[in-house]
């Protein structure tokens, strides 16, 4: 149901790209923000009570797997979008390596298509950079932008050859569209499955070592230097990752960069018992490269957080840590764990995660979103910073459940969802009219 | 653990050892090969010190083994965990030989009967006897002892304590309260 | 007195000096049975043990098989290489199926690190790691341990040098805990590409020439190498490693006179041992072996005897939740 005006009361209202953090109202009308101020009346309007919740621009992930086309066995489009809408994301960029891969026109405008037909929030497809993810030729960038492309990514691959990866940044620059790269020299990662250090050492499995990340940070940052494309690292891992980020910013070099929930708030050690529920790629590290991750956020290095949400089925990550697929979901506790993790806990600010989740990403994507300026689309998350729950293992709303904060007990919920002025989620349930299956 | 009654001393106990060596070496067969196989641990300190009274009297060695019945228990895969396990030290041919089986304490004969399944396995005496320090009563098999130090009928919930210098400081058997 | 409670023997590393030296006692309990002219307890009769051996392995499973009949255990056998066999998901399948026809102790062997405690947890039955990947072998490092203390009186203030492909190792790990947790200092010796440095940050002392750190030691145990490694670019060659890491007469030596030489086994004769040190006074190989039945009768007799226990909970690992500050 959209109404015409929604008047939102009463919150604390907090958009870092307005630097506004206080308590103040929100007017929206005909799907926008029509103005932003204390104690707003507005007639006829519809009025929702935020007393004792934040107002916040809609997030944005800027890296989620919703294996559609494919694997739609670990996640479709649609358990995809209610997962991202219960965590408060209304608009997520999906990557390309889908089954086929993401790599023509054609199916970027299916996955426009079916997000359209659930019609929940917004969907930015990402295309490859290379033809089948196979680091061999370019892709059809101008026309992969034209039919609704957001974004380049070989992401599950890195670009492996040097030669390609300038290729793809020189040409990117006719879209001015971002190239992302998943960071893997795969001869130095070969047959690891776990961060290559103390823990792995003890458990007698191959390591992926820092080096495998490091090596292909700075090959790209000093390859975008030299052709001016638009890079950006996907999920940095590593302290010395960070460093190389912030020497190149401070150059002046146009690269951005993002780093996960899980690599914010696990290490190495929450693999001790062989659980692959906490192996993912790039992998979790050491304490000291966590807390290189926390400080890259809090100055800046990192732009944004991105849940890098990798459904797998439960079969496959009972087969056992070697076998077990690479990925964990996050959608739905990427918000909420940061919260109890970083900002209770008084290690980053409130308006300082917002900023990750919302204007951040938006600059790193070039769209004029992330921010509750009057005029902007109406995207709005609501949440109440002080709801305790706990991660429950049945109760996801993605697909599949590969979570590694199963049994966390978290400090902050999502209650409530709007987009393009719509309402999506309102108090904890889903609105009226939502489809819902 | 409140002591009822003291039931031996230790003069009480060389007395009953002194009365037992005899009794085994008036019975010994000209041609027979002697040995005493002690039943860890007490029995076994038992054993060595009835050795040591028949040479002083027969003028002739006596070999002395230990043997931990605890792998042929009766009970194992009963209890809460298997219990710890001591080495048997049997240092000579168990085949053919007159052996007396020592232990301080005769009650249920389950331990006895362990005993005897471990000998077996060790090979194949010509005869076999057993002697005891104390016989409580109670018997849940049917065995008897050859030689008897003292008969001690008690009741079923009542502890029989032997305490032997070598390893409790102080020789005496001693009849105690269950503990609740 | 220690009791054992465990469920399962899944590795060295997680057991207190207290429960390894009740594993090293018992073990020299059951010694004398293999002695004996009749070489069978009545211990574990009526109970049945399966022996999953699913990674090749001749002398383990022969010494496996050979302690569970001495203890007059029924016996099962399962073996497999196949690649269905040997993803993750089908060994619990397995272990549950096992479990089904009430089984009291499985013994598995397994090419990838982490099966045994994965079934452990899935399964009532009692778990005796018999080698996982690279990560533990704890009846060959009790093996060791046993026959360290039985040729030289101790483990405690000892130099022991391990001396191989460390990182691929299963019984150089389980030997580092074991003798560290026993007071030993060990050193870990090879190529440094074999020689994984984390754990020096563990206890370990590191050396990358073994004719300087050979003279020190009291025991050296030589690893296998496996054939694998010089295709995998770990080093460059046999010949260089024998060179440099071979023990041979020469490298004896210069070292201690009262030095033993262990080996797990099977040994790579001209590669980590030369045959007259495989074959001499000083080598204590054969010892290993005997002392093998007797570890493992132990470890069954024990675990066999806690295998009602429940297996341990998962632990989340968040930071302790009621820090979060308001």
């Amino acid at each position: 149901m959209t109404p015409k005006k929604l008047l939102i009361q009463g919150g604390r209202l907090v958009d870092p790209a307005q630097k506004i953090d206080g308590p103040m109202d929100l007017l929206i009308e005909d799907g926008k923000i029509s103005c932003v101020g204390k104690n707003l009346k507005a007639e006829g309007a519809e009025v929702l009570d935020a007393r004792g919740k934040v107002v916040a621009p809609g997030f944005i992930d800027l890296h989620v797997h919703l294996r559609t086309p494919g694997q739609e066995h670990k996640e479709t489009i649609a358990t995809g979008s209610r997962a991202a809408a219960c965590g408060g994301f209304t608009t997520v960029c999906t990557m390309a390596n889908t089954d086929p891969v993401v790599d023509s026109p054609t199916i970027v405008e299916f996955i426009r298509g079916e997000s359209a037909k659930v019609g929940l929030i917004r969907i930015l497809p990402f295309a490859a950079i290379t033809m089948g993810l196979k680091g061999e030729t370019l892709t059809e960038m101008g026309q992969l932008q034209a039919a609704g492309a957001a974004g380049f990514s070989d992401d599950g691959m890195p670009v492996a050859n040097a030669g390609m990866m300038r290729r793809a940044l020189e040409y990117s620059r006719v879209t001015g569209l971002p190239v992302v790269d998943h960071c893997e020299e795969k001869s130095l990662s070969a047959h690891g499955v776990m961060h290559e250090g103390q823990t792995a050492a003890r458990l007698g499995l191959a390591g992926i070592p820092a080096a495998s990340e490091t090596v292909m940070i700075a090959r790209d940052i000093l390859l975008a230097e030299a052709t001016g494309g638009k890079l950006h690292i996907a999920h940095v891992s590593t302290a010395e990752g960070v460093e190389i980020i912030r020497a190149a910013k401070k150059r002046g070099v146009p690269v951005t960069a993002e780093v996960t929930p899980h690599h914010l708030t696990l290490t190495e050690e929450a693999l001790q018992t062989y659980d692959a529920r906490f192996k993912m790629n790039p992998p979790l590290r050491s304490q000291k490269d966590l807390e290189a991750l926390r400080e890259g956020l809090k100055d800046g290095t990192i732009d944004a957080v991105a849940t890098d949400h990798a459904p797998h089925a439960h079969v496959e990550k009972e087969a056992g840590l070697a076998q077990a697929p690479f990925g964990v979901i996050g959608l739905e506790t990427a918000f909420p764990v940061l919260m109890t993790e970083l900002v209770h806990r008084g290690l980053l600010s409130l308006s300082d995660l917002v900023a990750a989740f919302t204007c951040r990403p938006a600059a790193v994507l070039g769209i004029p979103r992330g921010t509750l300026a009057a005029g902007s689309a109406a995207d709005v998350t609501l949440f109440d910073p002080d709801a305790a729950w706990v991660v429950e293992p049945g109760a996801f709303l993605s697909k599949s459940g590969n979570s590694p904060f199963l049994g966390w007990h978290l400090k902050g919920k999502i209650t409530d969802l709007i987009v393009a002025g719509r309402m999506v989620f309102k108090g904890g349930q889903w609105a009226n009219g939502v489809k819902t299956e | 653990m409140p002591v009822k009654a003291q039931v031996l001393d230790g003069e009480g106990i060389r007395k009953v050892l002194v009365r037992i060596a005899h009794e085994i070496a008036e019975r010994q067969p000209a041609d027979a090969a002697l040995a005493l196989v002690g039943i860890r641990s007490r029995g076994e300190l038992l054993a060595r010190r009835l050795a040591r009274l028949l040479e002083e009297f027969t003028r002739v060695m006596v070999p002395v083994g230990a043997l931990d019945i605890t792998l042929y228990r009766d009970d194992l895969g009963l209890l809460s965990s298997n219990p710890v396990v001591h080495a048997t030290e049997i240092p000579f041919d168990v085949t053919g030989r007159r052996l007396v089986i020592v232990d301080d304490v005769l009650f249920t004969g389950r331990t006895v009967r362990a005993a005897m399944d471990a000998l077996a396995d060790l090979g194949r005496p010509q005869t076999l006897e057993l002697a005891v320090l104390v016989d409580r009563g109670h018997r849940e098999l049917p065995i008897k002892a050859d030689y008897v130090g003292k008969n001690m009928p008690t009741a079923r919930e009542e502890l029989v304590q032997v305490r032997l210098s070598e390893s409790d400081g102080i020789d005496e058997v001693v009849i105690e309260e269950k503990q609740p | 007195m220690t009791r054992w409670t465990r469920k399962d023997l899944l590795g060295l590393e997680e057991l207190s000096k207290e429960e390894i030296l009740l594993l090293l006692d018992q073990a020299r309990a059951f010694k004398e049975i293999s002695l004996r002219p009749i070489k069978k307890v009545p211990a574990l009769r009526g109970r049945t043990v399966a022996l999953c051996f699913l990674e090749p392995s001749t002398r383990t499973r022969a010494s496996f098989e050979l302690a569970a009949k001495r203890l007059s255990a029924d016996l099962l056998s399962f073996q497999g290489n196949s690649s269905s066999l040997v993803k993750g998901e089908t060994v619990v399948d397995t272990a549950r199926n096992i479990e089904a026809m009430h089984v009291d102790v499985m013994v598995l062997r397994h090419n990838t690190s982490g099966i045994p405690a994965l079934v452990a947890r899935s399964v009532k039955t009692s778990i005796v790691n018999a080698g996982d990947g690279s990560h533990e072998h704890p009846t060959q490092g009790l093996v060791d341990l046993y026959t360290i203390q039985e040729k030289k009186g101790r483990i405690e203030g000892l130099n022991v040098l391990i001396v191989g492909d460390v990182l691929h190792s299963r019984v150089a790990r389980s030997d580092f805990w074991g003798l560290t947790k026993l007071g030993a200092r060990v050193t870990l010796c090879g190529p440094p590409t074999l020689v994984p440095a984390p754990m020096e940050a563990l206890g370990a002392k590191i050396a990358f020439r073994l004719d300087e750190a050979l003279p020190q030691a009291d025991v050296v145990i030589a690893l296998r190498l496996q054939l694998e490694r010089q295709q995998e670019r770990y080093i460059p060659s046999f010949r260089e490693y024998t060179k440099l890491y071979g023990i041979d007469q020469e490298k004896l030596a210069r070292a201690k006179p009262d030095l033993i030489v262990m080996h797990p086994g099977p040994v790579n004769r001209g590669v980590e041992l030369s045959p007259e040190v495989a074959d001499g006074p000083q080598s204590v190989i054969l010892d290993q072996v005997t002392n093998g039945i007797a570890v493992r009768m132990a470890a069954l007799y024990l675990v066999a005897g806690a295998s009602h226990s429940e297996p341990a909970d998962l632990p989340a690992p968040q930071p302790d939740p009621a820090e979060v500050g308001t």
